[in-house]
């Protein structure tokens, strides 16, 4: 099967291997040690780790398109937030007359802005199929849209990521207004329930750190699979030669296309996933800084990797949970010197440090190459 | 408002025979304060007549103070003071007599003299009158606005005295309007209602509403007709006035994106540390009026060069630590120019002030520009308008006319072809950035006087700024101009019935839109510029 093909390479067992010891040995250390145990691992910690794992699983979404397809998403955030949207509003159905205003269908905000009926596009999402299909078609819809049109016209390089941050710019405004019927300002929270359980026991929630860690292995064997069939040796060749592929005869918006809505989805799912977790989803998580920040973590992990991109996010976001918990005000400037430091002197992140023995991809010839780069050597 | 016709009579002549009003002044002036603070409430009318018809020069400002509780008299000396400053415990006064500042007093040893509602009343209709007879024409026009649907029957014939003398002609035709308003509602006069035709004063129009309802034959369609062509007039005015605030608009986008349409345009390096180049120019400015203060005015024509300067060297310490190693690795330089971005940011956060800074508008900056009754344009956003304008017109001749900007455009084109020409590429490299950022920190200095500047305020742009570049075409200066005009306006007409953050939002779907149907935007570079 295709799905299980990437198996057999010797990274990709190497990374689930890793990965799955990882979510043993936390769940193990959860579970079985008493709390206030030196390794104990808290209800806190565990679900700080399963946030990251969904912040990884982002990172692999985001590295497939940028790294395997030359894209520079800074709108992936988008993709995120939208999942995370599709499970807010289930989670909200599920609160049912328990809000403080107890109405059995209207979620609290809305009665707080009087409104009378359920707008239509929240139908479904009490049903956890519905919402769970949701999670996948929204994001999945938006980057089939929005990359036809772009990929259609050609669109690439600095252009698309420009207008990549546009798109999210475009949809924080408009989750912001109270009257898109998302919660504005304040987003969807106050959660019980999910799929029966409450959400506010331990048990569910080592259940969904581990449910994320099936997720980022799941999504990157799909990635894995994707770039070591050939459709990922096209869409690599599209992102080192895009005229020279299209020459070819290959279909090349078509390869940008079906990449970019899978990448997109995978975004969904981890957004989907992070919401039960961090109890809460706000317009925040469109700001064109989320999306960007993205980036940075796969470029500071290796593009082109998919584990690197891993490696990077959950090495910012524990630099983050360190910096913001010791002195909050030096994380920008970390932050800052990190996109600088990691783009002049790493460019091929840590993965480039680790497989140094191999032969370096070229990161720094992406298709979106202006003639400036050949001018750019006297 | 009652004022006895024999009074302004007296007045008139009075004021209009001013030495003879000076003559019997000096002791009687006393006399007349004396008079008023020991007025029972039923004298207090005659003495205020008194005051008024005596032609003292501080005549106006007595009956101001009085009218606002600020007349006092010393219990001690019986001496009448006016209060300047009534916070606190001891209070600033000045002799009434002569406005000599008399310093502070002990409210205690004060005496304040009543006024009543009724008495205010009389106060307001006598200052009119005066006023409209003041030398000043600026207070003779305010009165003139002010008498707008006050006049009544006690006054109809002063006023229309008045008019006949009046030598300004605004004013006079302002007096008119008072007057006819005045004879439709409580005459029914239908000649009237010819005068209010032309007239844009909310109260004109409330007049011939009133007109219309009344149902009155005579009246009802020579109002509508009047009305009619009021609507279409205010109509005009209106879309003038949204024209005006999206040419406002479109001015500043295109400062704030015009230093990018250099950068990002002719150099093709992304720097999304311009917001905070602009952030730099507004702050430069803030510090400006900080060293300088009491003169707004000249810190901000002195921010002008100081704040391109401090834009243009950060831009040269941003080109030489960083862009330079990026050189043809556009998406690389994106990213490190966004962390230099953040860094510049919380930078200012740290060692300015997370909050907003006060940028203070000089003098010759504030107020409006007053078309008529239904349009007036602000003017700090008119200097804005045509700096935008001077700014664009200084970058075009530099890049057109000067030794710098043919060498910009040569090594833009042909990069190594203009080195073996003899050009120091690497040295226009920096000149051509310093500029683009120096021009950001201009943007800033005008910005200053239009929001709030805070470490936040680059960040508002920046995605602003790249929409304008990228709709009008990169490498395109004209295509800027043009792009940032057009925004603007397209969003202030948007507006009105879409709101503020939904026309936003449409703007930017819309350029989404624009850029897949054309590429290049509104004026895509042709010929072999355009492969590069």
């Amino acid at each position: 099967m295709w799905l299980t093909r990437p198996l057999q390479e010797r990274s990709t067992q190497l990374f689930l291997g890793i990965l799955f010891m990882a979510l043993l040995v936390v769940s193990v250390l959860h579970v079985a040690l008493p709390e206030g145990h030196a390794l104990h691992v808290s209800a806190y910690t565990v679900t700080l780790l399963g946030k990251y794992l969904c912040y990884a699983l982002l990172a692999v979404a985001v590295d497939l398109v940028w790294g395997y397809l030359g894209i520079l998403s800074l709108g992936h955030g988008a993709f995120f937030a939208l999942g995370g949207y599709a499970m807010g509003m289930y989670l909200m159905r599920q609160i049912g007359d328990r809000g403080t205003y107890g109405d059995p269908v209207l979620p609290d905000f809305m009665v707080f802005l009087n409104w009378q009926e359920l707008p239509w596009y929240w139908y479904g999402f009490d049903m956890a199929w519905f919402a769970f299909a949701m999670v996948l078609l929204v994001p999945g819809a938006l980057a089939l849209v929005f990359g036809w049109l772009a990929f259609r016209s050609r669109v690439t390089g600095v252009y698309l990521s420009i207008i990549t941050q546009a798109l999210t710019f475009a949809l924080m405004l408009a989750f912001f207004r109270n009257e898109m019927g998302f919660g504005g300002n304040n987003g969807l929270t106050d959660f019980r329930d999910i799929l029966g359980f409450n959400l506010r026991t331990d048990e569910v929630r080592l259940g969904l750190f581990i449910a994320t860690g099936i997720a980022l292995a799941l999504g990157y064997l799909v990635c894995r699979a994707i770039v070591t069939s050939k459709l990922g040796r096209v869409s690599v060749a599209c992102r080192d030669a895009e005229a020279r592929t299209r020459f070819l005869g290959y279909r090349v918006e078509r390869v940008q296309l079906f990449v970019f809505v899978v990448s997109a989805m995978l975004a969904g799912v981890a957004g989907a996933l992070y919401v039960p977790q961090v109890g809460i989803i706000n317009p925040s998580e469109f700001s064109p800084l989320f999306s960007i920040e993205i980036v940075v973590w796969v470029a500071l992990g290796g593009r082109a990797t998919l584990y690197g991109a891993v490696i990077g996010a959950i090495l910012v976001n524990y630099a983050k949970t360190v910096f913001t918990g010791v002195m909050p005000d030096a994380w920008l400037f970390a932050l800052g010197a990190l996109f600088v430091l990691v783009t002049v002197f790493l460019p091929q992140g840590i993965a480039g440090l680790l497989k140094k023995r191999r032969k370096p991809i070229d990161v720094g010839s992406g298709p979106s190459q202006p003639a400036t780069a050949a001018e750019a050597t006297p | 408002m009652s004022i006895p016709r024999w009074l302004t009579v007296l007045l008139i002549v009075l004021l209009t025979a001013p030495g003879l009003a000076t003559a019997q002044e000096g002791d009687s002036a006393e006399a007349l304060l004396e008079q008023l603070a020991e007025a029972s409430p039923r004298d207090t009318e005659t003495a205020i007549k008194a005051i008024a018809t005596s032609g003292h020069e501080r005549a106006r400002d007595w009956m101001d103070a009085y009218g606002n509780n600020r007349l006092s008299q010393v219990k001690d000396t019986g001496q009448i003071v006016v209060v300047l400053n009534n916070r606190g415990r001891d209070w600033e006064v000045a002799d009434a007599l002569t406005g000599e500042n008399l310093g502070e007093m002990s409210r205690r040893d004060l005496d304040r003299i009543a006024v009543n509602n009724a008495i205010r009343r009389q106060l307001e209709g006598v200052m009119a009158m005066m006023d409209l007879y003041a030398n000043d024409v600026g207070v003779r026009e305010a009165a003139a606005l002010d008498l707008m649907g006050k006049v009544d029957g006690a006054i109809v014939g002063d006023v229309t005295a008045r008019i006949e003398e009046e030598p300004d002609a605004d004013i006079r035709s302002r007096l008119e309007l008072a007057v006819a308003i005045y004879q439709i509602e409580e005459q029914g006069s239908a000649e009237a209602i010819s005068v209010l035709a032309g007239s844009l004063h909310p109260r004109a129009r409330a007049a011939l509403n009133n007109a219309v309802a009344s149902e009155d034959p005579a009246l009802r369609p020579a109002a509508e007709q009047a009305l009619g062509s009021i609507e279409q007039k205010l109509k005009l005015n209106k879309t003038a006035e949204t024209l005006y605030f999206g040419l406002s608009l479109g001015s500043v986008l295109v400062l704030a994106a015009i230093g990018l349409a250099i950068t990002f345009g002719v150099m093709g390096v992304i720097n999304m540390a311009h917001g905070e180049l602009i952030m730099l120019g507004a702050y430069t400015t803030w510090g400006m009026q900080q060293l300088l203060p009491g003169q707004p005015g000249l810190a901000l024509i002195l921010s002008i060069p100081a704040g391109f300067l401090v834009a243009a060297l950060a831009g040269i310490a941003i080109e030489r630590s960083v862009i330079q190693f990026l050189k043809g690795r556009p998406l690389e330089t994106l990213l490190a120019t966004f962390g230099i971005s953040l860094i510049l940011q919380q930078l200012v956060r740290t060692v300015i002030s997370p909050q907003n800074r006060t940028v203070v508008s000089p003098e010759w900056m504030s107020g409006s520009l007053v078309i008529n009754d239904a349009l007036s344009l602000t003017l700090n956003r008119m200097y804005v308008l045509g700096f935008a304008l001077v700014v664009f017109a200084a970058l075009m001749l530099i890049m057109r006319r000067t030794r710098l900007g043919l060498e910009v455009r040569a090594v833009t084109q042909n990069r190594a072809m203009a080195r073996s020409m003899g050009i120091r590429a690497t040295r226009v490299d920096i000149m051509t950035f310093a500029l683009g950022s120096g021009v950001a920190g201009l943007a800033g200095v005008a910005l200053s006087q239009l929001t709030n500047v805070g470490p936040n305020l680059g960040q508002n742009y920046i995605i602003d700024s790249f929409m304008v570049v990228v709709f009008g075409g990169v490498g395109n200066l004209w295509g800027t101009l043009v792009a940032g005009l057009t925004l603007g306006t397209i969003n202030q007409l948007l507006e009105p019935w879409a709101g503020a953050v939904l026309a936003k939002i449409i703007v930017l779907v819309f350029i989404i839109l624009f850029i897949q149907k054309r590429p290049k935007g509104l004026f895509p570079q042709k010929g072999r510029a355009a492969e590069a």
